[in-house]
């Protein structure tokens, strides 16, 4: 089974802490000295009970504060699959943090108060995972101890769930009633929830099929660094190292390399573990061909006649990051897509996105850190890219400012305009 | 991602190969740790039939367990590889730093003088999220400042597998491949490659004490105090970092199985158990790293 790594978006308020906590404690992946650790704090700070959001506040300041800032990561493992857990926090000050987590999930959970339904919150949240193109979601009805474990309020809630998103670009949604505070169907099934038929949270983590998620169509490899050992025994390897973006590349495939256009055969495949006769999305490979072409870093393979658009012109969503700057139309960035960096300036702002409300408004002034918004950009190189939709790695770009270093923006890439 | 540890693997060789392309001098940081065997043994395969493109090096505390440099300069040389030995002794010496009884925070000016002295400008470590609360907010691409600080309010965002690698003149990265891997991870590669590690990793009869409820080894560089009784005990490391500073777990897993299965029900954590530098205060170890430490 492939490592799940999900994305859980909330506040405290939620109960997400409590949540993964449960999680963690039910599924006994808490090491002693954890729980340790976190006991004494919490007795320390005079807490009523154990705060288990301190197993994921990792730094002085999120816990002085009793907040989370920043991503955290936590691992653990079922005899039936190995997890990690992106632990993101909910408030709108941390768009950017979720922005982040929600990047590499495969998977998100969104926590709603049984008492107080969809809100603002939910909603920005749910807007976030279908932006980013989180395969799945699970949306958890949390609290239900506080609603009399309600079947009626429950279904209430989903109801009013799935007439907000389905304006959304969510593929695979799943509603769970829990209680994380109490336990009920988070690890364990619990008689109060006994109307429910569906699986707890932990055995629909341990068993959501992922391996569909990549894009096994398009073949696309985006050539990392190119392998060439200049020693008498391997005189004549030219490798072109890289990971599998999309599609499945076999020894034998006809292939053409872009931006040059010319083409080849590929006649070998080298993994750490020797030749092999076929690579699928993210595997870290290298590959030869049967012809000397020029191939450098930023150049990408895949097949004549399944080829990625390659033009300077883009419409993205961006989500700006930087806390320190800005957004300057018309000023140069540097662009990173797959292995290839280019300048890029954005050229207009076509409207930002009310993430509460998914309405469209007009900028009112420059793009700053949390804001979302559809641009057009212009890069002085073309890009090999496929819209995000299609493919997350080669659809995804950061943009980088040249006189900090800092990670500006993240960006999504767009059909061009009809 | 490709199932299980492949995943993994693949995941820390497109890092690994990032760093060769976009750095000009990197330096993989080894001391015959498993991380750090770990760490190197994927890195080789990323470039083979190629040679390594990075240096190597070793922060030696000077108290270091004989068995672990004698490992380490076996391995290297099984690889044929060279090493650059940054010096905790020869900082003392020149009265850089003074002499402490756990060497550990010392390895700080001692790496980053032998950072600006090579130049390197990215620096591999065999760090694990899973290890502890601050590693856990560190990013695979690690950026520090001119002074080596790291400011982990002010990290850069790291989205998809798009790395921003921008650097400017005197600072460097930390890189960490390994980033994703637990502790069990690590046991499950070095049991599917049959990897050879230190003997210390292993079950082994030698003279312990007890101290803060931690098994120390008495050595030569650590010695039981007035009230502390010597026994010999049958243990094992599940870390392997200074002698002072690094305890032993009693245990009878003689062979990489044995670990794995101990390892796969462990209920303390790796540092937990065995780092008494990390028990001093609740942000022991972010102090440490804000400072430049790994």
């Amino acid at each position: 089974m492939r490592q799940l790594r999900f994305a859980t978006i909330g506040s405290v308020d939620d109960g997400k802490s409590t949540l993964i906590g449960r999680l963690l404690y039910d599924s006994k992946s808490i090491f002693e000295d954890q729980l340790e650790h976190v006991e004494a704090v919490s007795k320390r700070r005079g807490d009523e009970y154990v705060d288990l959001s301190l197993l994921t506040d990792g730094l002085r300041a999120e816990r002085e504060q009793g907040i989370t800032i920043d991503v955290a990561h936590r691992y653990f493992a079922t005899p039936a699959r190995s997890f990690v857990i992106m632990d993101c926090p909910g408030h709108v000050q941390y768009t950017r943090n979720m922005v982040t987590g929600a990047s590499t999930a495969d998977l998100a959970i969104i926590l709603i108060d049984a008492r107080h339904g969809v809100v603002e919150q939910t909603r920005r949240h749910s807007i976030l995972t279908s932006l980013l193109g989180v395969p799945h979601l699970v949306v958890c009805v949390n609290k239900m101890d506080l609603v009399d474990y309600s079947e009626e309020r429950f279904k209430e809630i989903r109801e009013d769930f799935e007439n907000f998103a389905a304006r959304l670009n969510l593929h695979d949604v799943t509603f769970l009633p829990i209680s994380a505070l109490k336990g009920d169907n988070v690890v364990d099934r619990t008689p109060d929830l006994s109307w429910f038929e569906g699986p707890t949270l932990l055995h629909h983590l341990e068993n959501v099929y992922t391996a569909s998620d990549d894009n096994r169509i398009d073949v696309r490899f985006p050539v990392q660094y190119v392998i060439r050992p200049r020693t008498t025994e391997h005189h004549d390897y030219r490798g072109y190292a890289g990971t599998v973006a999309g599609g499945v590349l076999r020894v034998g495939d006809e292939i053409v390399v872009l931006p040059s256009g010319l083409t080849s055969t590929i006649t070998g495949i080298d993994s750490a573990d020797g030749p092999i006769t076929e690579a699928v999305p993210g595997a870290a490979i290298t590959i030869l061909l049967a012809d000397d072409l020029s191939v450098t870093r930023g150049d990408m393979i895949c097949r004549p006649h399944n080829r990625p658009r390659v033009v300077q012109d883009h419409e993205a969503m961006l989500c700006w990051l930087d806390s320190n700057a800005q957004l300057q139309t018309n000023k140069l960035y540097t662009l990173k897509h797959t292995t290839r960096s280019t300048r890029a300036k954005v050229s207009e702002v076509r409207y930002v996105l009310d993430i509460s409300e998914l309405h469209r408004k007009e900028p009112t002034g420059p793009l700053a850190m949390n804001d979302i918004a559809r641009v057009v950009i212009h890069t002085a190189e073309p890009l090999l890219r496929d819209d995000y939709d299609h493919n997350r790695v080669t659809g995804s770009f950061i943009l980088v400012d040249e006189s900090t270093g800092a990670t500006a923006a993240a960006g999504m890439l767009l059909p061009p305009r009809e | 991602m490709r199932p299980g540890i492949t995943g993994l693997e693949d995941e820390a060789i497109t890092i690994i190969r990032e760093v060769a392309a976009c750095f000009e001098r990197p330096v993989i940081l080894f001391s015959g740790g498993k991380d750090s065997v770990v760490m190197l043994h994927v890195a080789v395969r990323a470039f083979a039939p190629a040679k390594l493109p990075f240096a190597i090096m070793h922060v030696d505390t000077g108290h270091n367990f004989p068995e672990v440099i004698e490992f380490r300069d076996r391995c290297l040389a099984g690889f044929g590889l060279d090493l650059t030995v940054a010096s905790v002794q020869a900082a003392i010496d020149a009265g850089k730093v003074a002499d402490a009884p756990s060497r550990n925070p010392l390895q700080t000016v001692a790496l980053l003088e032998a950072i600006a002295e090579n130049k390197f400008d990215a620096v591999l470590g065999g760090g694990r999220r899973d290890e502890e609360r601050a590693r856990a907010k560190e990013r695979v691409f690690s950026h520090r400042d001119t002074f080596g600080q790291w400011d982990p309010k002010n990290q850069r965002p790291e989205l998809w597998n798009i790395y921003n690698t921008s650097l400017r003149p005197g600072e460097h990265f930390r890189v960490f491949p390994i980033s994703n891997w637990t502790e069990l991870d690590v046991w499950s590669y070095i049991q599917m490659h049959n990897i050879e590690l230190p003997s210390l990793y292993f079950a082994h009869r030698r003279p312990v004490f007890r101290r803060d409820g931690m098994l120390m080894a008495e050595t030569e560089f650590l010695h039981a105090e007035a009230g502390e009784e010597v026994f010999e005990e049958q243990v094992r490391f599940r870390t392997v970092g200074d002698a002072t500073c690094t305890a032993a777990v009693e245990s009878s897993a003689v062979s990489i199985a044995d670990v794995v299965a101990e390892t796969s029900i462990a209920r303390v954590t790796e540092r937990g158990a065995t780092r008494a530098d990390d028990k001093i205060s609740e942000a022991g170890m972010e102090d440490r790293k804000r400072q430049g430490y790994f």
